[in-house]
């Protein structure tokens, strides 16, 4: 399948970009940002407040397997219906700090598309939270070797 | 928390990294590699430990003589490490989209 997504993460820099195209109209991609019923279902969060107004704030929480609660929050610093949402964003209880989030939304022929800027404390803090998928993936199977390990013994 | 060692944490240093560079040319032993530091041996042969336990570098033993390979396939890991990142991103949109998609306003 075709890579839609596409990141851009230049070394030293402690900012990214993620694009996207959407084979969605402009309205409902932007809908998709600011209703919290929407936000819910795609983000596989739960969303406990999202005021989608400028200095608004939102909470979201996810549980992991394990029943760990992780709360996300921030606070909407801009709001243009359609073209614009700037936001912060912070992990609670992780040291990734705050990163400042500018969304940007393209009208095309029919189609949409999106530029999430993320701009991170430090270079080190954006390579961190990159690898964190990584770092995850690579846990997962470290944990599964160890149990077929230990089921051997 | 365990000392894991990972891929990441090898790289973050200059001297590791060096060594990485000496090492992709051709296999050298570790006296040959340390030779070309200004470092005591002892943090070289640690640098050494923790390239080999992240397998960043294998050891082949030649006659006396254990010889460090670098190991290309964990590099290209390495070059990825983004690409976890951008199919997290890349799946939750094509959700978002297939939602949208099948979008009924309500009333």
């Amino acid at each position: 399948m075709e890579r839609k997504t596409k990141i851009d993460a230049r070394e030293g820099k402690q900012d990214l970009l993620i694009t996207r195209e959407f084979d969605l109209p402009l309205e409902l991609l932007f809908k998709a940002f600011i209703e919290p019923e929407i936000v819910e279902q795609w983000m596989g969060t739960k969303v406990l407040k999202l005021e989608s107004k400028k200095h608004g704030s939102y909470r979201f929480e996810t549980t992991d397997p394990k029943g760990n609660i992780h709360g996300f929050t921030g606070v909407i610093h801009e709001l243009v219906p359609n073209r614009k949402l700037t936001r912060t964003f912070e992990m609670e209880n992780t040291p990734f700090g705050v990163q400042l989030e500018i969304y940007d939304f393209e009208r095309a022929e029919g189609t949409s598309k999106l530029n999430i800027h993320t701009i991170f404390e430090s270079v080190t803090l954006r390579d961190e939270l990159l690898k964190l998928p990584f770092a995850q993936g690579i846990n997962f199977a470290h944990n599964r070797l160890q149990d077929v390990a230990s089921k051997l013994k | 928390m365990n000392l894991r060692r990972d891929v990441f944490q090898a790289i973050a240093d200059p001297t590791r990294r060096a060594i990485l560079v000496l090492v992709a040319t051709q296999s050298m032993t570790a006296g040959a590699i340390a030779s070309n530091f200004d470092t005591a041996r002892p943090t070289v042969s640690k640098h050494l430990q923790i390239l080999t336990e992240c397998e960043l570098l294998e050891q082949e033993q030649n006659g006396r003589e254990i010889y460090y390979h670098f190991n290309a396939k964990k590099m290209k890991e390495v070059a990825d490490f983004v690409e976890p990142f951008r199919k997290m991103w890349d799946e939750r949109l094509n959700k978002l989209e297939a939602i949208m998609k099948n979008y009924k306003p309500k009333k």
